[in-house]
């Protein structure tokens, strides 16, 4: 396994490399900034609002007016993108948010506490990593009901633990150093230790973790989304693509542009994980470049 | 080892069932009010709770469930009224056929790519490869088949839209499905390959007069391929709960869409057999892996 991780590949590096990588390497992060800027700043950019219907206008495909068209009940697409992208963005902060809070936190009882404790944190983390994350989730979503509420948490309930193991081993490691036992030694309490000396030295693989999840939660909502299981109430790209769907043969935009988005916002993400990557984990202890979970397979 | 390995099986197949019964279970909604509407009376309501044995107590239903599993009985579906077992067996080779397609797809695609990105790098070719699997891993299934259907069923006209008649209608699927794994499988093998070009080992075995065709094939690629194997174990995994989006893009009659099928209609029992079975075929592609590794790296035989 040494040997397959020395091996992974690291796309961004390599492009940023080649000539013109550099170009390639700022238009995925310029495009990633656009559109979460754009969903940020929905209320201020969209030009219309996403709730007004325009029954002329049905099905309508882009013209001046519209710059992406018009949906079946002749909403403007770019400006439902840009409210939806607030959902499936906000979504995916949210899920790592709680996962990485969760999952640090136990990882770090697991390997500090060892023990029976380790053993038996470690058997569940085994066990729900030996599953297909997205699969779970679907059943989960689906059963619980489909709600913006549900989906946070089938996605978190998966999602800590990716974490969980990353800080688990982490912390068996770090707590043998010399620094960690003269902490200790000088009366540091567990708590102490956390968050002064072992902390700090895990906030580097946990961003590149997090990062990499986050593009993961959004594949996962977006998917959940597309299958009528994601929430009701407010579009999201994946709804949104999901309906676009029903339309392709007359109205191909409904369905090109949310798939555009979240393919946008999840290169970017994968490219923004690779160059903090090579900041922070230059031995590439991290997840590989496409990092499933909490999505595992979304794609 | 290999024993080892089978013997961590278990405890993993049986930590699947007992999750997935407890989340299905400790949920609310009620199955009985999906069935027969919230207008039901009472005393049928009681009745058909009673037939399906839901007003057991949570551990009974748990042990009566275990047991069923170890008999090769999943239970009987609520809504079809039919074995659980059955309706799975129905759909399995609609999704086995998906899969394996996919597979070919990717090695089809990722093989050449990997190998001639390897062979010529940093050429223009190896550059366009590294885009196009950054494209390939970012780029949602139920994006590429709505993508592929508009050009090559709508547009050109070559395959059906949907459904599943004649092997025709498999390609679709099973290049969307494909695809994300031709990605991350070229630039492994590609950056496997590189490394193992610089071995001594090929040096020496030039030396010898091997030609370059057997140099690369046989003696690069043997040791190339390990971490191959081991991603293709992963990856052969999540393309399979990656075929529940696509069975639903393409209306493919297979293990996912009896899914999504299962929990439109609060099918407890056919929604746990579903996840169970692709579950067991996730567990089991990554033991394959693992045994598949071990043939082809004698080192690690041990």
């Amino acid at each position: 396994m040494r040997q397959a991780r020395a091996l992974r590949p690291r796309p961004v590096r390599a492009a940023a490399r080649m000539p013109g990588g550099r170009v390639f390497v700022l238009a995925a992060a310029g495009m990633l900034l656009c559109l979460v800027a754009g969903a940020l700043l929905a209320p201020v950019v969209s030009p219309y609002d996403p709730g007004v219907l325009d029954l002329a206008g049905t099905l309508e495909g882009p013209s001046p007016a519209h710059p992406l068209g018009q949906d079946r009940l002749g909403r403007d697409v770019l400006s439902i993108i840009l409210y939806g992208g607030r959902v499936s963005l906000g979504v995916g902060v949210v899920v790592v948010g709680i996962s990485l809070v969760v999952g640090t936190l136990v990882g770090f009882v697991a390997g500090y506490t060892g023990g029976w404790v380790d053993e038996a944190v470690m058997r569940v983390v085994d066990i729900l990593l030996a599953f297909p994350g997205i699969l779970l989730a679907i059943a989960l979503a689906g059963v619980l009901g489909p709600s913006l509420r549900n989906v946070i948490l089938a996605l978190s309930l998966l999602g800590w633990v990716g974490f969980a193991r990353l800080t688990r081993g982490e912390v068996l490691s770090l707590k043998e150093r010399e620094f960690v036992t003269a902490a200790r030694v000088l009366g540091a309490g567990p708590v102490r230790v956390a968050l002064r000396h072992v902390l700090p030295n895990l906030a580097g693989v946990l961003a590149v973790q997090a990062t990499f999840s986050v593009a993961g939660a959004i594949l996962a909502e977006s998917s959940l989304s597309f299958l009528g299981l994601g929430p009701q109430d407010t579009p999201t790209w994946g709804s949104l693509l999901s309906q676009g769907v029903d339309y392709l043969l007359f109205a191909p935009h409904l369905a090109l542009f949310p798939g555009l988005a979240i393919m946008g916002t999840v290169l970017g993400i994968n490219v923004l994980g690779d160059v903090l990557r090579d900041r922070f984990d230059p031995r590439g202890r991290g997840p590989a470049s496409p990092s499933p979970p909490p999505g595992k397979g979304a794609r | 080892m290999i024993r080892r390995r089978l013997a961590t099986l278990v405890p993993t197949l049986l930590g699947v069932v007992t999750l997935t019964f407890l989340f299905l279970h400790m949920v609310p909604g009620d199955p009985v009010d999906v069935m027969l509407g919230e207008t039901a009376r009472p005393a049928d309501r009681e009745a058909l709770r009673a037939e399906l044995g839901l007003d057991r107590p949570l551990w009974v239903q748990y042990g009566r469930y275990l047991g069923g599993i170890a008999r090769g009985d999943l239970g009987r579906s609520f809504v079809y009224r039919k074995p659980v077992t059955e309706l799975i067996a129905a759909r399995v080779p609609a999704t086995a056929q998906l899969a394996l397609g996919a597979l070919v797809v990717a090695l089809v695609i990722s093989v050449p790519l990997g190998t001639l990105a390897a062979l010529r790098k940093d050429s223009a070719l190896d550059r366009g490869s590294l885009v196009a699997s950054l494209l390939g891993v970012s780029m949602p299934n139920f994006w590429l088949g709505p993508l592929l259907i508009l050009a090559f069923s709508v547009h050109l006209r070559w395959f059906p839209v949907s459904g599943r008649e004649g092997w025709l209608s498999a390609v679709l699927p099973a290049v969307t499905l494909g695809t994300a794994m031709a990605a991350i499988l070229a630039r492994m093998l590609r950056a496997s390959l590189v490394e193992v070009l610089g071995a001594e080992f090929l040096r020496a075995a030039q030396a010898r007069g091997v030609g370059r065709a057997r140099l690369v094939w046989v003696h690069a690629m043997r040791n190339a391929c390990l971490p191959v194997i081991t991603l293709l174990g992963l990856q052969l995994g999540s393309l399979l709960s990656g075929a529940v989006i696509t069975e639903a893009v393409f209306a493919w009659p297979g293990v996912g869409t009896l899914l999504l099928q299962a929990i439109q209609g609060r099918d407890y029992p056919l929604v746990q057999g579903c996840v169970l079975v692709i579950s067991l075929g996730y567990v089991g592609a990554n033991l394959g892996a693992d045994l598949l590794y071990r043939w082809a790296d004698p080192r690690v035989r041990g």
